[in-house]
């Protein structure tokens, strides 16, 4: 009876309690308030870009860039159990083993390939659709391939659908590249490859430049960047897309000859 | 009434068996590591089960024969349907970083598959409480029963698919209840009725239940999402699950390494997959040699470029692109050792048609055999000894204990390959380039500590480091590069766009041009190591780079405590790859353990009846906790230290693996029979100090004795090698058999109520043991290992309950 009792009376504070957690388990979705979380995204890629900033050999992105992304509703291109956390800066699961790149990677990403206004740009690996949508953002032209077909048919509905006229999204191989819209000013890799397809490379403008990510679904390790210079001559350089010094006691600066090299 | 040991005996066999199955299929399933983990935590199901017999003792032990039998029918019935609902939960280690979720899976996952290990412990533990004065043999049972079990469980991974023996052994557990029946003399209808229902049970589970659901993310998953793709063969062994796919209508171009400028590409190729993983290509040849102009482009090629090459040795031929880069470059002879036997008859297979290669007149020999084993046993030498991308096969992927050991990449296996170069010869070493560079700046550094080894007198001058954006190739020559030579690897890099890290004669103009690094650590490694500064730059750089040796086979280890917390911060940043997981992955797991092992020890003195358990920590029972605890950690430290030191003698993991595990487990059980005759009060003191005795001067003297022995037996077949193996581990194991059933003994006379107790002990002490013995090894070397197994031997004799 006591034991009852004890119960009976501390039940207020079990309930407020059991509120409390709840509340904090479930927390109220805040989907209706996108917009704002995309700025915040943004906002807080570009604080790391700033503590970046002597990796990628600039201050900030591109403002461009940063405003492209500040436009793409990321939780429309990730499934509907994940939009609510459309806007971590964080890789997601699209499934069929894909993935949509972590925000602050796809800023990265599209920043090294210096878009511009007049660019036609080849992404291989539409996956969702994302990265195309951000470069639709910032170029006259997009052509996307996607080798996994439900993937590439659910991206190019959705492209669609959100009004990106400037994306062509095809089905197929992107090893031989899209012959019949070459050159590309710029061209992104976003599909595993165990090189880089010689007919992509061929396909890059002089003075164009073309990125890889490599690593794995869910980490990026670098970021490979091939310029191909008004010659034809390629160079290539392999970004670490993270402020990390291996060696203590040095100074993370580039080295002369790198800098040299360019 | 007798113990029902047959039935004891085939339980723990199953559980044994069953532990190395999980491993299994967890590895393809999941990646080896996360089934490393998981695995181990899993067998706290002993743990638990000692905690929990602890408290229901008293209710348990009157109902001895019915609960014994619920708890064999529970443990066939978890053992399948505990797998399939752990396979199909959502749990992605990929995304443990990103999502804590995650964490819930993975603890839902350690429950269940906790539960079979709980059920099967149940049944040993309430046997040695019930037969309490026959303790000795049903450990003898338990112990004699796991080592038939790591025989049974390879040969039937060699014979039928995992998770056909899964089934298997949900029929077979649920056979050691007929067994009971027969041994306990008891005439039950229901009981005969159910064994049956249960026999049949596992079979009636739809298939693609049991089938292992491979993650998402490995690559056999992803390129099967291409239309047209399909596995044309699967073939399973305890080494891996070969997949073979081919694409129909994309066409599969695997060709890592490949140069940026490269005009050419693969030709068709077929797809092989193990454990769903470790992508390999079977490239289709019609003997037309200008398609495999692309090996060339690959910094792999570089040594055909150099000097002759009459006959080479291919280690890790995988799927065969090695034997045709050798072919293209027209070499006379070719060696290709794989050591999965799978792989190599698909290679075989694929190229019979070709005369020039695996035909009585062709150049090239298929030798199925571990890499390391080959070469320490081969009196051939050779022009080149070629290694690319090879990681080891270990004896964790057979799914026992271990986690990463390579001997491959160890001073003492670059001694071995340097000694089988004709003078002149080379040996290349291709890997993967990692951004910053770990791997490659070790097996830098181990070269130059091999050489040093050797007594070469200049090493810096026979060594020579290549690098593209994907792959590096580490050339040591066995003699001096000359000028010819570098001129040519000038010429084959500046065609292909390959850095020079590192040459003779070359300076820092020649590197970082074509695969721009911001900071180019190959270059500043290479200088330092050359430069004799090599162990300031390794303490500086933020990844361990000291070679890794037989004593310390962790070649793949790069973790430096330092940086953890700096690398977790950029975790959002783009810092994730440079976390080296399979380290942490040791150390989350043993803290895990050590939680958990603290909470189900200390359980059964705070929860339920009074009477009904150990009350609290008199010394008495600090002293029993010590001696089982250490009884516990000192038996896995030995097995676990002995299969790696055996390993290097019996030169294939698998074999080294069963045989010294069977050894240790059967031995051991005849001990703890033979252990009876002492076990009287009086005499059980002076029996356990004897057995220590003998255990201590055992493993001291091998670990003095036993390599010159096997530098002798080199030569000698695997079956002597394998007799001699046993016969060295029979003592050892003999003695180690006898302090846990007689420490059992003097218990049943001073405080019987303790022994699920101590039991539950030394099931938590053995999950602890078997991380930290990795952890041990990988910090102070195998040896080490075996010290403190034996230190943990002498605390337990000194503190005898």
């Amino acid at each position: 009876m006591r034991n009852f009792l004890t119960i009976e009376t501390s039940r207020p504070r079990f309930a407020l309690f059991f509120i409390l957690l709840i509340t904090v388990a479930f927390k109220t979705p805040a989907g209706e308030d996108y917009p704002r979380q995309r700025q915040a995204l943004v906002k807080a890629i570009e604080d790391v870009v700033i503590a970046t900033s002597s990796y990628l050999d600039k201050e900030a992105l591109d403002r461009r860039v940063l405003d492209a992304m500040r436009m793409v509703p990321r939780h429309l291109f990730v499934p509907k159990k994940l939009r609510e956390v459309a806007y971590e800066n964080r890789p997601l699961s699209i499934g069929y083993g894909q993935t949509i790149s972590q925000p602050y990677m796809v800023a990265i990403m599209t920043d090294l390939l210096k878009p511009k206004q007049d660019h036609r740009v080849l992404e291989v690996g539409t996956g969702s659709g994302y990265q195309a949508a951000v470069l639709a953002q910032l170029t006259s032209d997009v052509f996307t391939i996607e080798i996994i077909e439900p993937l590439g048919k659910k991206a190019r509905k959705r492209l669609h659908k959100l009004g990106y006229r400037n994306v062509q999204v095809k089905l197929g191989d992107g090893y031989y590249g899209w012959e019949e819209h070459a050159p590309f000013d710029a061209i992104v890799v976003t599909a595993a490859a165990s090189h880089v397809p010689p007919p992509l490379v061929k396909q890059l403008k002089p003075g164009g430049r073309m990125v890889i990510p490599v690593g794995g679904a869910f980490a990026v390790q670098q970021l490979v960047l091939i310029e191909k210079d008004m010659t034809g001559a390629i160079s290539l350089e392999q970004v670490l897309p993270v402020r990390f010094v291996p060696l203590t006691g040095k100074r993370d600066e580039c080295e002369p000859d790198c800098k040299n090299s360019k | 009434m007798s113990p029902p040991r047959l039935s004891i005996a085939l339980i723990s066999a199953a559980a044994l068996g069953y532990e190395v199955l999980l491993m299994r299929l967890f590895s393809i399933i999941q990646w080896h590591h996360f089934a490393y983990m998981l695995i181990s935590l899993a067998l706290l199901g002993y743990g638990a089960s000692g905690s929990f017999l602890t408290l229901a003792r008293h209710h348990l032990l009157p109902h001895f024969t019915t609960v014994y039998f619920i708890n064999i029918f529970l443990f066939s019935l978890s053992s399948v349907a505990c797998f399939i609902i752990a396979q199909h939960l959502p749990f992605n280690p990929l995304e443990a970083f990103w999502d804590p979720l995650q964490s819930i899976w993975l603890f839902t996952i350690y429950l269940l598959l906790s539960l079979p290990f709980f059920f099967a412990a149940n049944c040993v533990g309430l046997s040695l409480s019930h037969y309490s004065t026959k303790a000795s043999h049903i450990y003898a049972a338990d112990l004699l029963g796991a080592g038939a079990g790591s025989i049974v469980i390879i040969l039937l991974l060699f014979t039928v698919f995992p998770e056909q023996v899964l089934l298997l052994f949900g029929s077979l557990i649920a056979i050691s209840a007929g067994l009971a029946c027969y041994e306990l003399k008891l005439h039950s209808k229901w009981i005969a009725g159910l064994v049956v229902v249960f026999v049949v049970l596992p079979w009636t589970v739809p298939q693609e239940w049991s089938k292992p659901v491979i993650s998402p993310f490995k690559g056999l998953n992803q390129l099967l999402q291409i239309n047209g793709t399909r596995i044309i063969s699967e073939q399973s062994s305890p080494l891996g699950l070969v997949s073979v796919v081919e694409s129909l209508q994309t066409p599969i171009r695997h060709a890592p390494g490949l140069s940026v400028v490269a005009t050419q590409w693969p030709v068709e190729q077929k797809a092989i997959f193990i454990d769903g993983g470790g992508m390999s290509a079977l490239t289709h040849y019609d003997g037309d040699r200008s398609k495999l102009a692309y090996l060339d482009q690959m910094t792999s090629a570089l040594p055909y470029h150099l000097g002759r090459h009459d006959h080479v040795l291919i280690l890790g031929a995988g799927g065969g692109s090695d034997i045709l880069q050798a072919h293209y470059h027209n070499a006379d002879r070719i060696d290709a050792v794989e050591l999965n036997p799978h792989i190599a008859e698909l290679v075989q297979q694929e190229y019979k048609d070709i005369p020039a290669l695996f035909s009585q007149s062709g150049t090239t020999t298929m030798h199925v055999a571990e890499a390391r084993g080959y070469i320490s046993g081969s009196d051939a030498h050779y022009d080149l000894i070629q290694i690319s991308l090879l990681d080891s096969f270990s004896a964790s992927s057979a799914g026992l204990y271990a986690l990463s050991e390579s001997y491959l990449y160890t001073v003492e296996a670059f001694q071995d390959y340097l000694q089988h170069l004709n003078p002149g010869g080379y040996l290349a070493i291709s890997r993967w380039i990692r951004n910053p560079p770990r791997d490659t700046l070790k097996l830098f550094a181990t070269a130059i500590q091999a050489q040093v080894r050797l007594q070469v007198e200049h090493p810096a001058l026979q060594l020579a480091l290549i690098r593209g954006w994907q792959t590096s190739t580490l050339i040591v020559k066995n003699g001096m590069f000359n000028d010819t030579e570098l001129n040519k690897m000038r010429r084959f890099c500046e065609t292909r766009a390959f850095d020079i890290a590192y040459a003779p004669g070359t300076g820092k103009v020649e590197n970082n041009r074509y695969n721009r690094l911001k900071q180019d650590h190959f270059f500043h490694a290479a200088q330092a190591f050359i430069g004799g500064k090599g162990d300031s730059f390794t303490s500086d750089y933020k990844f361990k780079l000291n070679p890794a040796t037989d004593d310390r086979p962790y070649f793949f280890n790069f973790f430096k405590w330092r940086t953890l917390a700096e690398i977790v911060n950029l975790r959002g940043k783009g810092g994730t790859p440079m976390l080296e997981s399979g380290y942490l992955i040791l150390i989350v797991s043993l803290t895990q353990a050590i939680l958990a092992s603290f909470i189900l020890i200390l359980l059964p003195l705070i929860v339920g009846r009074r009477t009904a358990r150990p009350s609290q920590l008199t010394a008495a029972r600090i002293k029993g906790l010590i001696y089982f605890f250490m009884l516990g950690l000192a038996f896995l430290f030995i097995e676990i230290a002995f299969i790696q030191k055996f390993i290097l003698f019996l030169h294939h993991p698998l074999y080294a693996v069963s045989v010294v595990l069977a050894a240790f487990l059967i031995f051991a059980g005849l001990g703890s029979a033979f252990s009876n005759r002492f076990a009287e009060f009086t005499k059980t003191a002076r029996t356990i100090r004897i057995a220590v005795f003998c255990i201590t001067a055992l493993c001291l003297g091998y670990l003095f004795l036993v390599e010159p022995l096997f530098n002798e037996l080199l030569a000698y077949p695997v079956t002597v090698k394998i007799a001699v193996t046993v016969i060295l581990i029979a003592p050892l194991a003999f003695s180690m058999g006898m302090p846990f059933p007689l420490g059992l003994a003097r218990l049943n006379e001073t405080a019987p109520v303790e022994i699920p107790w101590v039991w539950g002990i030394n099931g938590c002490a053995s999950v602890i043991s078997a991380i930290l013995a990795t952890i041990t090894a990988i910090h102070l070397g195998f040896s080490a290992v075996i010290i403190f197994a034996l230190l943990f031997y002498i605390t337990a004799a000194a503190t005898l309950p």
